[in-house]
């Protein structure tokens, strides 16, 4: 079963305060994926990456093309749908970790780790265990929980934000680059919280820089190059395990 | 984009608010395609016009623009504070679903405000009478919508009060003994005294320091968590919106130039005033 058909997806950004310049992002994306697979996106920085991944989150409405997702209530094209049903599917089925944590100021590392849980559990105790499990999974000191994220480090500003996308087992998961600036060990725990999430059914798409996080995660690999898809292959290491 | 969707909570078609004598020509001659909501013809101003949009339950949708853009007009023509000139609003909750609200009789306007919407306005004084003890003003809002019972509405508001962390002590005091973020606390604590479906809030946090603002806020927040009430949320500040809201509508010269979920308004703005406004961010 199919979960993602892109095509002929192209963005433009046309910028009225620069005196109408256009910026090309990406050109005439066509890519399709499979219930619970792990796709990879990789290329250089500026390639299109993050670009591709925000119109899927609707983060950046598309210019043309269309993006048919199948949700659990039905085909959907995430481009034309409207705000409400994308407000709809963010809550239940697509989450997206981004590459930076922007977070709520003071709320403590717990609940924003909880935030969407909190929507689907009224018992705030309930949600909260789940999220202390994720993290202690994750490595990250007990004495950070109940504080707050925005003075984090780097690498446990990470952590919070993989933590929060992950948590209720979202159906489709978009990643941007969860194992940079983490340690090796850590790095591998990443891995596995998203293997496990495979497991147990989630699609997922993740942008990585690393060699070992792609050749670990992945069943296909897609390279951009200049916003334009230059291959697709399926992952060698992952067919012989 | 508009979809008849079914669920929806409020629904807003074709709101114009035009001040002063008008004729068919003036909505046309104005917007912000002539950077102007002025008619040169007759000197009418329109504040809004052409206004759509739905609302769902538990949505909190932001109207951002300069100041006299028409932000605070669109809620205080929901809210009956204003008169329309033309358009229609309904309200799912409300008896009939297919009546225009704006078409009411005062009464049942009353009814409707006193039952199914709260308001938070930029000025307490706006929305408290100061006349009142803090506690009587949380009473008046609960005594509107039927509840009769001294002791019930005492302890009411004393609930609210400490939910929203005014010193229930000072339940007897006046508001104008109390600070601007004490007051603007009373405030919320009376608008959502009968657990109306839908809030609107204007410019809540302008005027406040700080430190205050940002517990404001978070109260707000906390609260939509919590109840699961549908907000309109007013302001010229783009961190309040962020901060607040699932979706964002865009004003300019009485009109909405660009609406969408709020991540894409602030990383992708697709119309010129829209990408100047976010480009101001400090």
């Amino acid at each position: 079963m199919k979960i993602l058909e892109v095509s002929g997806l192209s963005k433009t950004f046309n910028l009225h305060i620069l005196h109408n310049k256009k910026i090309e992002a990406l050109k005439n994306i066509d890519f399709s994926m499979e219930e619970g697979e792990i796709i990879g996106l990789t290329g250089k920085s500026g390639s299109g990456k993050s670009s591709l991944m925000k119109c899927i989150y609707r983060t950046y409405l598309a210019s043309t093309g269309t993006i048919l997702y199948h949700s659990d209530k039905g085909k959907k094209d995430l481009v034309q749908a409207s705000d409400h049903e994308m407000i709809e599917l963010r809550k239940t089925e697509i989450t997206y970790c981004s590459q930076f944590l922007s977070v709520i100021p003071r709320v403590t590392a717990i609940d924003v780790v909880c935030e969407n849980l909190f929507r689907v559990e009224k018992n705030k105790e309930i949600a909260r265990a789940k999220a202390r499990e994720i993290l202690a999974y994750l490595g990250l000191a007990e004495e950070l929980w109940d504080a707050f994220p925005a003075t984090f480090s780097g690498g446990e500003q990470q952590r919070i934000n993989l933590a929060r996308a992950v948590l209720g087992n979202p159906k489709f998961l978009l990643i941007d680059e969860p194992t940079a600036s983490l340690d090796a060990k850590t790095k591998e725990a990443v891995i596995r919280l998203i293997l496990n999430l495979k497991k147990q059914g989630s699609s997922v798409i993740c942008i990585s820089h690393d060699d070992y996080t792609i050749d670990q995660l992945v069943d296909r690999n897609i390279e951009m190059q200049n916003g334009t898809i230059v291959s697709i292959q399926s992952n060698p290491k992952k067919e012989n395990s | 984009m508009i979809r008849n969707d079914d669920n929806w909570l409020l629904r807003v078609r074709n709101l114009t608010k035009i001040y002063g004598a008008y004729n068919e020509q003036t909505v046309a001659r104005t917007g912000p395609e002539f950077n102007s909501n002025i008619c040169p013809d007759n000197g009418s101003i329109v504040a809004c016009a052409d206004i759509n949009f739905d609302l769902y339950p538990g949505e909190v949708l932001g109207i951002v623009g300069e100041s006299g853009s028409g932000k605070s007009t669109i809620v205080k023509l929901l809210y009956f504070d204003l008169e329309k000139t033309n358009g229609e609003a309904f309200l799912k909750p409300y008896e009939n679903d297919t009546l225009n609200i704006l078409d009411e009789s005062n009464q049942k306007k009353k009814f409707i405000r006193n039952n199914l919407m709260g308001m938070v306005y930029q000025n307490p004084r706006d929305g408290l009478n100061f006349n009142f003890s803090s506690g009587g003003n949380i009473g008046e809002k609960l005594i509107m919508s039927g509840n009769m019972h001294v002791g019930n509405i005492r302890n009411r508001a004393t609930e609210l009060l400490s939910k929203t962390e005014v010193p229930v002590q000072r339940l007897d005091d006046l508001p104008a003994f109390f600070s601007g973020g004490m007051q603007q606390r009373v405030q919320i604590s009376k608008a959502i005294a009968n657990n109306p479906p839908l809030l609107f809030l204007d410019e809540v946090t302008t005027g406040l320091d700080v430190s205050v603002q940002a517990k404001v806020l978070d109260l707000i927040r906390e609260m939509q968590q919590e109840l699961g009430i549908a907000m309109i949320v007013v302001s010229h500040d783009l961190s309040v919106i962020r901060m607040l809201t699932d979706r964002t509508m865009v004003m300019k010269n009485g009109r909405i130039v660009e609406s969408g979920l709020t991540d894409q308004i602030l990383q992708d703005p697709q119309h010129e005033y829209a990408q100047l406004l976010v480009s101001s961010l400090l």
